[in-house]
């Protein structure tokens, strides 16, 4: 979940689990309670590893303690990233939320604690 | 010949500095150009509609004098339009301001143009409505009803330049159609020219949240470095008549312009990367590509554009009752067995001192706040640590304020009533506007622009104004 038994902090090797956080950046946007994340790879050669490790299943798993419907995935290979639209992940949005972050706006960080298995060395 | 688009601000509340650099750069290349101020979201519609239904000479941007003033005669002198969503829910007040500011320029006035047409409240019962695909709120009754406001595109504000505007005052139009304008103005460009339209839009929507795509919004310690944040320039988008266009930012200025700041702000907001609904151009980034040409110059390539959808989206904001928080610290050792104790009483206090339909939720700040869920899911899975510095948040909703007030009033109490060592209580609460997405029929939306007649605000009828409002 939010806080997954990984080293947040390790180097991306093959084989081993690590933070997104580590193989890619992310931004996350909103319109009215649905939440857009915005995920590139840092490097182009983890752009499958992504595609492989950063499913539907897995992120709407990610959200779903925040009552996330539905996740639909675009994938922009030409940016070596991807769009996830999170809907009613937001507690009624920005003009209707109690949380402190009304438009989800740290989201994306939550995304990047998410734990992946780099499957293959680039180096 | 270029045409060099600046960016103002990008949002309510943004820096009211960051203008200065922007214009001196566009003055010192001397190509064409315009400065826009988004300053428009769906917070800031519904607060300028809370604004405008407490005091009827407020409701447009708070900051606008703070942001016009010190740009406004450089921007006159040299030709550079502004445009601005500044007007928001009252932008005949918006106007008030700038020709007053204008009026005290070396000027001595400016043209200004205003936006009319994005305000269907009075018509809301008439026209075609029909519900955004992600919104699951029903249409509040009449009686709840404050306003509603459809997102415009680029048109109206086209025929203000066209008719001289130097300022271009609009209320709600589609973030991106205020730097559109100026392109399709300038260049001539027809209203069925989809893939120019579409860049012009995608323009727009790199530059409309200010220094989002120079480095805002992006640093992350270790990871993305952003040299100069605390003066971190506002992007300039150079576009081409073909409508090729390179992201930079002015000389001297903080801030970064790379491939991953522009991918990042590319993608904001939007949803199907290959269907990006605007008021003017529904457009394609499926085959875009985003190339670092030199330092702080970014180009982005292979946008294209569709027609433009049948509807436009529109902002109802209605009454949503009241809302409060209140916060009190706990910190050094056992910290989070006191916060979480002090969490237990007033969840018990409320229980008796509260009615059942108020709708609360609890954090433990330091220990999981925003990740949460209202329920409080994370609150207790995640890892406890005893000692720290904790922050326990409560946020109340109910129709009516008493409750709210008591609710939050129940927190303060634990001053002295609650666990050890609890200080730094913080409560406040306001009325709530809620705001839902429907779309309304193009045909219903009847939009155009006007130059403001500044004898028409003078004094007297700003104070007849006022007495009118507060008269109902």
């Amino acid at each position: 979940m939010a806080h997954a038994d990984v080293n947040q902090d390790a180097s991306p090797r093959a084989g081993h689990a690590v933070a997104l956080h580590r193989l890619a950046h992310a931004r996350a946007g909103d319109k009215g309670d649905r939440l857009n994340l915005a995920l590139f790879a840092y490097e182009p050669s983890h752009y499958e590893t992504l595609v492989e490790e950063v499913t539907e299943e897995r992120v709407l798993a990610l959200f779903a303690h925040r009552g996330a419907s539905r996740v639909r995935r675009y994938l922009l290979p030409g940016l070596a990233g991807m769009n996830l639209v999170v809907d009613d992940v937001l507690q009624g949005g920005v003009n209707a939320a109690l949380n402190l972050d009304g438009h989800g706006k740290t989201l994306s960080f939550l995304l990047l604690g998410m734990s992946v298995t780099v499957d293959d060395d680039p180096g | 010949m270029t045409f060099l688009l600046g960016s103002g601000a990008g949002f309510s509340g943004d820096r009211t500095d960051a203008a200065i650099p922007v214009v001196r750069e566009l003055i010192r290349r001397g190509q064409p150009a315009a400065l826009i101020f988004e300053t428009l979201g769906e917070r800031t519609l519904a607060a300028a509609h809370r604004a405008l239904r407490d005091d009827p000479t407020a409701g447009f941007e708070p900051l606008l004098e703070e942001l016009l003033t010190p740009v406004l005669d450089d921007c006159l002198k040299h030709g550079i339009a502004i445009l601005g969503n500044f007007g928001a829910a009252n932008p005949d007040g918006a106007c008030g301001v700038v020709a007053e500011l204008a009026a005290r320029s070396e000027r001595g006035g400016a043209r200004i143009g205003r936006v009319h047409g994005d305000d269907i409240r009075a018509r809301l019962g008439e026209v075609d409505l029909e519900r955004w695909e992600a919104e699951s709120r029903e249409l509040p009754g009449e009686e709840a009803l404050i306003s509603a406001n459809v997102y415009l595109g680029a048109a109206p504000l086209v025929e203000a330049l066209e008719l001289g505007a130097e300022v271009v005052v609009s209320g709600r139009v589609a973030d991106p159609a205020l730097f559109l304008a100026p392109l399709v103005h300038h260049f001539g460009w027809a209203w069925n020219d989809w893939d120019r339209l579409a860049a012009g839009m995608m323009a727009g929507h790199l530059g409309e949240c200010g220094a989002q795509v120079t480095g805002g919004y992006f640093a992350d310690p270790g990871c993305k470095e952003v040299p100069g944040l605390a003066r971190v320039g506002y992007p300039i988008i150079e576009v081409e008549e073909d409508g090729s266009l390179v992201v930079t930012k002015p000389a001297g200025t903080g801030g970064t312009v790379t491939e991953r700041t522009v991918k990042e702000q590319l993608l904001y907001e939007v949803h199907d990367p290959a269907n990006y609904l605007t008021p003017d151009v529904v457009v394609d980034l499926s085959a875009v590509t985003v190339r670092e040409i030199g330092p702080d110059r970014v180009a982005v390539r292979g946008i294209r554009g569709k027609p433009a959808p049948q509807r436009l989206k529109t902002t109802v904001c209605y009454e949503g009752g009241w809302q409060g928080e209140a916060e009190i610290s706990y910190a050094g050792p056992n910290a989070f067995a006191r916060a979480q104790l002090a969490a237990e009483v007033l969840r018990e206090r409320l229980t008796f001192r509260a009615p059942p339909e108020l709708r609360t939720r609890l954090d433990i700040v330091g220990h999981a706040s925003v990740f949460d869920s209202d329920a409080g899911d994370l609150q207790r899975s995640v890892p406890v640590t005893a000692s720290g510095d904790y922050r326990l948040r409560l946020a109340a909703e109910h129709a009516e304020r008493r409750w709210v007030e008591r609710a939050t009033q129940e927190l303060l109490a634990l001053y002295c009533a609650g666990p050890a060592g609890g200080g730094g209580v913080r409560r406040q609460f306001q009325r709530r506007v809620c705001t839902a997405s429907y779309l309304v029929q193009r045909s219903d939306v009847e939009a155009f622009a006007a130059l403001f007649d500044t004898t028409l605000f003078d004094t007297k009828m700003a104070n007849e104004r006022r007495v009118a409002h507060g008269a109902r």
